[in-house]
């Protein structure tokens, strides 16, 4: 296990470095290098040459690379251009919302999908797994933000029981004291991920269904609900927290399309806003973070399936 | 092969028919899977409609024409109304399906052919080759797609060419790890020891056997790849990143609708998504049915 572990975590601390590296690189490929970007096209070569050169622009390119990990590890990610504020503070403002909705989104997919993949994998080639089978692909190949419109066009104009905008307060607390505009965001976001996660759950209890315990266990005369809720449920879980692991970057991807369709002012729309008003470092510094978290959380998923399953330790 | 030929073995025609060839295998397991089917007829359909139907349905998709705006359908020579700008629906999905469909035919099969050799080469080479190549696969894997995408289309305008470019830029990465995990375990198959041993090269090793080995998973992932860049452009079109007007593409018909959702202008929201759905799920489909048929011929060997 420890040596598990340790090849794990070096291995992460490799990609977070080659991470910081590509952000970097995305820095240097700003047109007109960063001081362009920063003085705007008004900025005299005079300014543009002062800039470089309080800025360490003018040093070797791994010099400044250096510098920006040292900046880094201060905390220091940089100013917005734009709304005047450190990138870190914005950041810390935009981040936890954007976790809350990602958070909930997550646990109504996998409480939605879970079942419905049993369901499909017990009911196989009955009209009930047609049905899902098809929502599911058609769930998959439709952009979020097609079927944001649809929910927002069903539920907030035909039937208007909610509303189309999430709740715009800057404190965390006014998400849950107007929690009835989180209910479409966070519907949206589900859907996608219910499409992919009951169709890797229906294949899983297909593959354990079949497994030699569960004959085991229907020669001993358990029932088929004890079977399925003791032993099929338990093993096909185990890889759903990897499958968790490796949608991370999806999941982030998914907030971004999800927080700018309603307003919801998490990091996603921080992003979006950047990207309209070239605000780098900001762009910069969500990349870099969004980044990190997808290192770090592949990292723990990784370490606690170990724990669940002690196959893994010992093949690694 | 056999060296008789057809006409002097009046008996082989039966033999053959009985125990069909593998090729012939692939395309029965294939068709008859009718959803795989279905994607096929639906993607043709499409593309008829992109690329015969503005010769049968000619109109003005360059100039605006603001006293024909937002027509509902139904108006005279507008099957589906007009958008806001005064352009024929129908003529508008012909030309923004090109678009989508154009440039996620080049961004999938660019980002398989670069992934495919990535991969290749990180798995039949191993060792620290292999380590360094992966690890770049992890840290791009790590930034999520969009994100990318958004920073780099923030950075350049994109035409065409450039959403092209940059798609396959984010999209090449899992056809690379695909691809390596095949090429670990046929570098060490008989064949290539063999061929190693007579004195050939790296080169010819990755394209003359793991490539051509890897042909099957290659090509279902190519056909998921051409999937998810059609959806890719859209989301770019939603975040308003994609081809400057008069080009157009679904995604970029579709967001654009968004904003007449408050007046019910419907016809300038669904028939676009719809189209995304239909072609992007076509894919899916096909995708779905080769894996299967390629699965027939592992089995085979």
């Amino acid at each position: 296990m420890t040596g598990f572990l340790v090849k794990r975590l070096l291995q992460a601390l490799v990609v977070l470095f080659l991470v910081t590296i590509i952000v970097f690189l995305l820095l240097h490929a700003l047109p007109g290098g960063p001081a362009r970007a920063i003085l705007g096209p008004k900025g005299t070569p005079q300014q543009i040459a002062h800039f470089n050169e309080v800025q360490g622009y003018n040093n070797p390119l791994p010099v400044q690379y250096w510098d920006y990990l040292v900046r880094l590890f201060h905390g220091n990610l940089g100013e917005s251009y734009k709304l005047n504020e450190s990138v870190s503070s914005l950041l810390g403002q935009r981040l936890p919302k954007t976790l809350i909705l990602t958070v909930l989104a997550t646990i109504v997919a996998v409480a939605v999908a879970v079942p419905l993949g049993l369901l499909q994998a017990v009911r196989r080639g009955k009209p009930a797994d047609y049905l899902l089978t098809a929502g599911a692909f058609l769930a998959y190949a439709t952009p979020v933000f097609f079927l944001g419109l649809i929910l927002i066009i069903v539920f907030s104009q035909a039937i208007p029981i909610f509303p189309a905008e999430a709740p715009q307060g800057t404190s965390i607390g006014s998400i849950f004291s107007g929690f009835s505009g989180m209910i479409l965001p966070i519907a949206t976001m589900a859907l996608g991920i219910i499409a992919m996660f009951s169709r890797y759950m229906r294949s899983a209890t297909l593959d354990n269904l079949t497994e030699e315990y569960v004959r085991t266990a229907m020669a001993k005369g358990q029932s088929s609900r004890r079977i399925l809720a003791k032993h099929v449920l338990r093993n096909a879980l185990i890889p759903l927290v990897t499958l968790l692991g490796l949608y991370l970057p999806t999941l982030f991807s998914g907030a971004l399309v999800v927080e700018s369709m309603f307003n919801y002012p998490g990091m996603g729309l921080l992003f979006w806003n950047a990207a309209q008003g070239s605000d780098f470092p900001v762009l910069l510094g969500v990349t870099l973070v969004v980044g990190v978290a997808t290192v770090v959380g592949s990292l723990v998923t990784d370490i606690v399936y170990a724990v669940l399953d002690p196959r893994i330790r010992s093949v690694s | 092969m056999s060296v008789i030929s057809p006409a002097v073995a009046p008996g082989h025609e039966e033999a053959a028919q009985a125990t069909p060839s593998l090729a012939r295998r692939t395309v029965q397991v294939f068709t008859r899977n009718k959803l795989a089917l279905a994607g096929v007829v639906v993607l043709v359909l499409l593309l008829l409609f992109c690329y015969v139907g503005p010769l049968v349905h000619p109109t003005d998709q360059v100039h605006t024409d603001l006293s024909q705006a937002s027509l509902a359908p139904g108006a005279p020579g507008h099957l589906l109304g007009t958008t806001d700008l005064g352009y024929d629906l129908v003529g508008r999905l012909m030309v923004a399906g090109q678009s989508s469909l154009e440039v996620g035919l080049a961004a999938g099969v660019l980002a398989t052919l670069f992934g495919t050799v990535w991969g290749a080469v990180s798995g039949y080479f191993g060792g620290w080759v292999d380590a360094v190549m992966m690890r770049v696969t992890d840290a791009a894997l790590a930034i999520p797609a969009m994100f990318l995408l958004v920073v780099v289309s923030a950075i350049i305008t994109p035409s065409k060419t450039i959403l092209i470019l940059i798609i396959a830029a984010v999209a090449w990465l899992s056809p690379a790890r695909l691809v390596r995990g095949e090429a670990l375990s046929l570098r060490d198959r008989e064949y290539v020891q063999a061929m190693r041993m007579m004195g050939g090269g790296g080169a010819r090793a990755v394209f003359r056997h793991i490539v051509p080995n890897a042909i099957g998973t290659v090509i279902v992932n190519a056909t998921f790849q051409v999937a998810d860049a059609i959806l890719y452009v859209s989301y770019l079109a939603f975040l308003g990143l994609s081809i400057p007007p008069p080009a157009t593409d679904w995604g970029s018909m579709l967001s654009s609708g968004i904003t007449y959702t408050q007046n019910g202008y419907w016809w300038m929201i669904f028939p676009a998504g719809i189209a995304i759905v239909l072609v992007v799920g076509a894919f899916n489909f096909i995708g779905d049915g080769l894996r299967d048929a390629f699965e027939v011929r592992l089995q085979k060997k």
